[in-house]
């Protein structure tokens, strides 16, 4: 069940915008796609991202992923958690969000609501 | 003439015919006309066995290896028990590639795991990557893990590294456009501590040798201090033999911990293949480049080894990638682990000791040559010194040779302008040698 | 062999045991030498064990390792041809010469250099040589360096990119990024050769060179390589040639006749010095002459009547890649080779590599799935078919199996273009009879992937431990033994 709560990007990113605050991870689809995740490398408080930029990589044994932001701004928050259990992610990718940025750039267009992104990842076969 | 190949030419035909194809000339269909070469490479006729051997017999006898010798400057001879090359070339070993089959390469992927062992053991660091290619290309590495690690791209070196590392250091930056400030050495042959404070501006790190390029011992602790005042990482670059009588760089405060393990059981072999060792901080694990192996187990519960940390590796992270390297020289690594294990704690440190003690004997002696100065007689040093003298290094050096004495290096070979010499020790020159050395010596300065 | 772990040295150890014995110091024992801050405060913490433990510990370590002594090592890519072993005892001849020696103590080393350098340009077509990189992929750093350097002598700043296509090695673009280049991917056209259209396309003023494997990691040549060449050249740029393939043309075709500017050769693949469990290798690297000036010092020079010198004073050098002057034990078995095989051996032995993967590719294409169905060069990449995936069976249990049948599995998963590829490299080295029997296993294992595809998941059953979980040694990695 894709969470309706929440925004999609064709990279297969979820963002939940609050007051302000994006928080940020990976969707089902993705975790599903890269298989066991062995390895987080966050970004650090403090540092600004552009939207579309590569924030994070999230690695399986075999593979390495980029992860993109869809918003601009300053990172407020990393999820530390992830960094002794990265398993967290395929175990519950909608709670374990990678990076809160506090929303200074958005773009809009790039983002997919629930359904819509379930039909892009079904398009994409 | 060999091909080493086993079909027969009847053999060969059956199995042109079983494709279909005519003639061997049919296998290349696809490669242009215009691009084939048309006739012999220019090449002499296959050789017999006897006859390379009389090539390499040729060769080899132009090649003197003398009787004694007191040359170390990044290559140290050290005594290689014989247990060592007998076993690094059990050909399991020796004709394997990578072991990317982790279930039929548990013997070498344990002796890597191993050799990481020993390497942070020695170094007294958390972690250690299968290796690297040299000393050299092991410093240059660690500057583009300091550089990666503070995102910075300035990087300070002291001149006290070998002209060597120096010069790789200086070819690796100029095109990942890393800055090197280069740390003096102060009158007594050392880093100079107070430049490095001044110069430190927005540097992710220092790197600096323990004993330095002239032999001299640093104040690891001091540099070490010095470099996490301003924010940055030190890296050691160390002669292992070294560290059987003095303290480890982990215990000192480096980040990282490089150096050429040549020393561990390796031949001098013309300059190589060595081996480069890289250990770290557990914080800077992420950062090491190239092969690392890790314990895992099998679905059974069985203890197995695999490569690990793979994301970081070119293979998969491509443009990406920590660093380009994918052969390392693991087989060198193999060595310097059954070098390790059989010298022992106690073997390490009677070797590093006596070869300290020799070269102190042969300071001495020089010392009392009129003529011969030691350049830094302040200044402790391991098993290796460097001194000036009124006459000619190369006469010098040419006096000896004449009694089949390897002297030590006339420095103006690696650093020009500089007429002094640098000599060496190991446990292998015996006190006779020296004598005779010291000898000579006096004839020349007589 | 049945399942077991092994011990490691360190578990072996005991207090007081040692392997080694040195003779009693005969100087004055000095007290003192060593500043306070900088003695050793603890033993250091190395395993204490007797000579017969180490022996036996690394004879007993070999024997759950396999070489290509141990039999056959299809390896794709990576050319694991037979290791002669006469080379093993002539390169030994110089162990004891000091990197440092005097240049006329060192002159049959020096000259052994010159001579190898030589057979190289002959069998590439280059100019000259430098024999400092310690491996393929150094190989290829010293390379682009080399570009990078010709370029900015020409003022040609801004030629920033390196156009990389998708089938490449990893090391490819890894090296380029060293290199200070951006890379450009080109994606390969069906029949895996280079699309000149995305190729005219990609080229622009911003071209540094373009680094090409030809054949190409699909064990294709290059059909249109002229064509290739006359395009990057045409937009300024400089073409590299990634020497892994190179045991495909021996004697038949030339990187330099081809157009390529650059190349790197791996002596442990094409000129069967020995892999070493992972090293040491040795990645010369040729250049035309107008790279001549740029390449690393020294350079060594051809001198008459079995003489030849190491030049230090090349002001346009881009300096040294590596301490002394490349793995020179390497080379000289490389040498060794290439004496023996002289020009009609290395011809005969690539004709007979690609001999054999074409009688593999043969044999194999009714069975398992051949994305592209021509006359391979030495390697072949196939694939599972269909049927099989859908069985559930991935190109890891068909490798999986094969070590059960007693060979080392091809490459696995590269290159990335070929889905669940597996890429077969025979080499010269191997017989009809061994090639059949691989043959057998091949068919057998295909035959098992439709019929009872649960077995295959249970291999290898025959080494001493299952597969390993990466998982685990990835997410909480132990890279050292801890007591």
């Amino acid at each position: 069940m894709t969470p309706k709560d929440r925004k999609y990007t064709r990279d297969h990113e979820w963002v939940l915008i609050e007051d302000g605050k994006a928080r940020i991870g990976i969707s089902d689809h993705a975790q599903h796609a890269l298989g066991d995740i062995v390895f987080v490398e966050l970004p650090a408080v403090g540092d600004g991202f552009k939207p579309g930029d590569s924030f994070a990589v999230v690695e399986s044994v075999k593979a390495a992923s980029e992860i993109y932001t869809p918003v601009g701004g300053e990172v407020v928050e990393v999820n530390e958690a992830l960094e002794a259990e990265p398993e967290r992610i395929n175990a519950d990718p909608y709670g374990a969000f990678l990076a809160v940025i506090a929303v200074a750039e958005l773009d809009e267009a790039a983002l997919l609501d629930a359904d819509a992104y379930d039909a892009f990842v079904a398009s994409e076969g | 003439m060999r091909s080493y190949i086993p079909n027969t030419q009847r053999e060969r035909g059956e199995m042109l015919a079983a494709i279909g194809l005519p003639d061997m000339d049919a296998l290349f269909a696809d490669i242009p006309e215009g691009v084939r070469l048309n006739r012999p490479l220019e090449l002499s006729r296959g050789m017999s066995e006897i006859e390379v051997r009389r090539a390499f017999a040729s060769l080899a006898a132009r090649s003197g290896v003398p009787h004694a010798s007191f040359r170390g400057a990044g290559a140290y001879g050290h005594y290689i028990p014989a247990a060592v090359p007998q076993l690094a070339m059990r050909s399991e070993f020796y004709t394997a590639y990578t072991p990317y089959q982790a279930e039929m390469s548990q013997g070498m992927l344990q002796a890597i795991f191993e050799f990481q062992t020993l390497i942070c053991q020695l170094t007294g660091l958390d972690a250690a990557n299968a290796s690297v290619y040299d000393g050299a290309t092991a410093a240059a590495e660690a500057v583009n893990m300091l550089t990666a690690a503070k995102r910075k791209n300035k990087v300070l070196v002291s001149a006290g590294l070998h002209p060597d590392v120096r010069a790789v250091l200086k070819t690796y930056a100029r095109f990942s456009k890393t800055e090197l400030v280069e740390v003096p050495l102060n009158e007594n042959g050392v880093a100079d501590i107070p430049f490095i404070e001044q110069n430190a501006g927005d540097a992710a790190g220092l790197v600096a040798a323990q004993p330095n390029f002239f032999g001299c011992l640093e104040d690891t602790r001091t540099l070490a201090d010095a470099t996490h005042a301003f924010g940055g990482l030190f890296v050691n670059y160390v002669y292992p033999h070294a560290l059987g009588v003095l303290a480890r760089p982990g215990e000192l405060g480096a980040d990282i911990a490089v150096g050429d393990g040549q020393s561990l059981g390796l031949p001098l072999a013309y300059g190589g293949p060595y081996v480069g060792f890289m250990a770290s901080t557990q914080k800077l694990m992420r950062n090491l480049p190239g092969r690392i192996a890790g314990e895992t187990t099998d679905k059974d519960g069985n203890r197995a080894f695999v490569l690990t940390l793979q994301a970081r590796e070119q293979h998969i992270r491509r443009e990406k990638a920590s660093s380009n390297i994918c052969s390392n020289q693991m087989l060198c690594a193999v060595t310097a682990s059954i070098y390790l294990s059989l010298m022992g704690p106690k073997g390490l440190a009677e070797a590093a000791n006596q070869s300290m003690q020799k070269a102190h004997y042969l300071a001495e002696g020089m010392s009392r040559v009129r003529g011969i100065r030691l350049r830094y007689p302040a200044t402790p040093f391991f098993n290796e010194f460097a001194v000036d003298c009124d006459r000619d290094s190369e006469f010098v050096s040419g006096a000896l040779k004449e009694r089949f004495i390897m002297g030590g290096l006339p420095l103006n070979r690696i650093v020009p302008g500089d007429s002094g010499m640098l000599w060496c020790a190991t446990e292998l020159n015996a006190r006779e040698d020296i004598d005779a050395a010291l000898s000579v010596l006096e004839e020349v300065f007589a | 062999m049945s399942r077991s772990s092994y011990p490691l040295i360190f578990e072996r150890s005991r207090p007081g045991r040692t392997g080694c014995d040195l003779p009693p110091l005969d100087v004055p024992a000095l007290e003192g030498l060593i500043p306070e801050g900088l003695v050793a405060r603890v033993t250091l913490p190395l395993p204490e064990v007797a000579e017969v433990d180490v022996v036996r510990h690394y004879t007993n370590l070999s024997r759950r390792n396999f070489g290509v002594d141990n039999g056959f090592y299809p390896l794709g890519s990576c050319t694991m041809k037979y290791n002669p072993k006469l080379n093993e005892e002539v390169s030994a001849l110089f162990d004891g010469l000091h990197p440092l020696a005097d240049d006329d103590c060192a002159m049959g080393a020096i000259r052994l250099m010159a001579e190898l350098e030589r057979q190289l340009c002959a069998i590439t077509g280059f100019d000259k040589f430098t024999l400092q990189p310690a491996a393929g992929a150094h190989g290829e750093l010293t390379g682009l360096m080399l570009i990078r350097a010709y370029h900015d002598m020409r003022q040609d700043f801004n030629r920033n990119v390196m156009l990389v296509p998708d089938s490449a090695h990893g090391t490819n673009p890894a090296s380029a990024v060293m290199a200070g280049f951006e890379t450009r991917e080109l994606v390969s056209a069906p029949d895996g050769g280079i699309d000149l259209e995305a190729l005219r396309a990609a080229c622009g003023p911003d071209t540094a060179g373009l680094m090409l494997t030809n054949p190409s990691t699909l064990g294709l040549f290059e059909k249109n390589i002229v064509e290739v060449a006359h395009i990057v050249h045409e937009a300024g740029g400089l073409l590299y040639y990634d020497g892994a393939n190179l045991n495909a043309v021996m004697g038949v075709a030339r990187p330099a006749d081809m157009g390529f500017d650059v190349m790197h050769i791996n002596l442990h693949k094409t000129f069967s010095t020995p892999h070493g469990g992972g090293g040491p290798g040795s990645g010369p690297v040729g250049v035309t002459a107008e790279l001549i000036p740029y390449l690393p010092y020294p350079v060594v020079m051809m001198g008459g009547a079995g003489t030849a010198s190491l030049d230090y004073d090349r002001p346009l050098s881009i300096g040294k890649v590596k301490g002394f002057y490349g793995n020179f034990a390497v080379m000289a078995r490389a040498y060794a080779y290439i004496l023996s095989l002289g020009a009609e051996g290395l011809r005969e032995a690539s004709q007979n590599a690609v001999l054999n993967a074409n009688y593999v590719m043969n044999a194999l294409r009714d069975v398992y799935d051949v994305p592209h169905e021509r006359i391979c060069m030495h390697e072949c990449v196939l694939a599972p078919t269909k049927r099989m995936l859908d069985n559930g069976v991935h190109t890891t249990d068909i490798a999986k199996t094969l070590i059960d049948y007693g060979y080392h599995p091809p490459t696995i998963y590269f290159p990335l273009i070929v889905h669940e590829a597996i890429m077969i490299e025979p080499t010269e080295s191997e017989s009809r009879e061994t090639l059949d029997g691989f043959i057998a296993a091949m068919r057998e294992i295909a035959r098992v992937a439709l019929e009872e595809p649960g077995r295959l998941h249970a291999s290898p059953a025959t080494t001493p431990v299952g597969r390993p979980d990466e998982v685990q040694a990835a997410r909480k990695p132990v890279v050292r033994f801890c007591e």
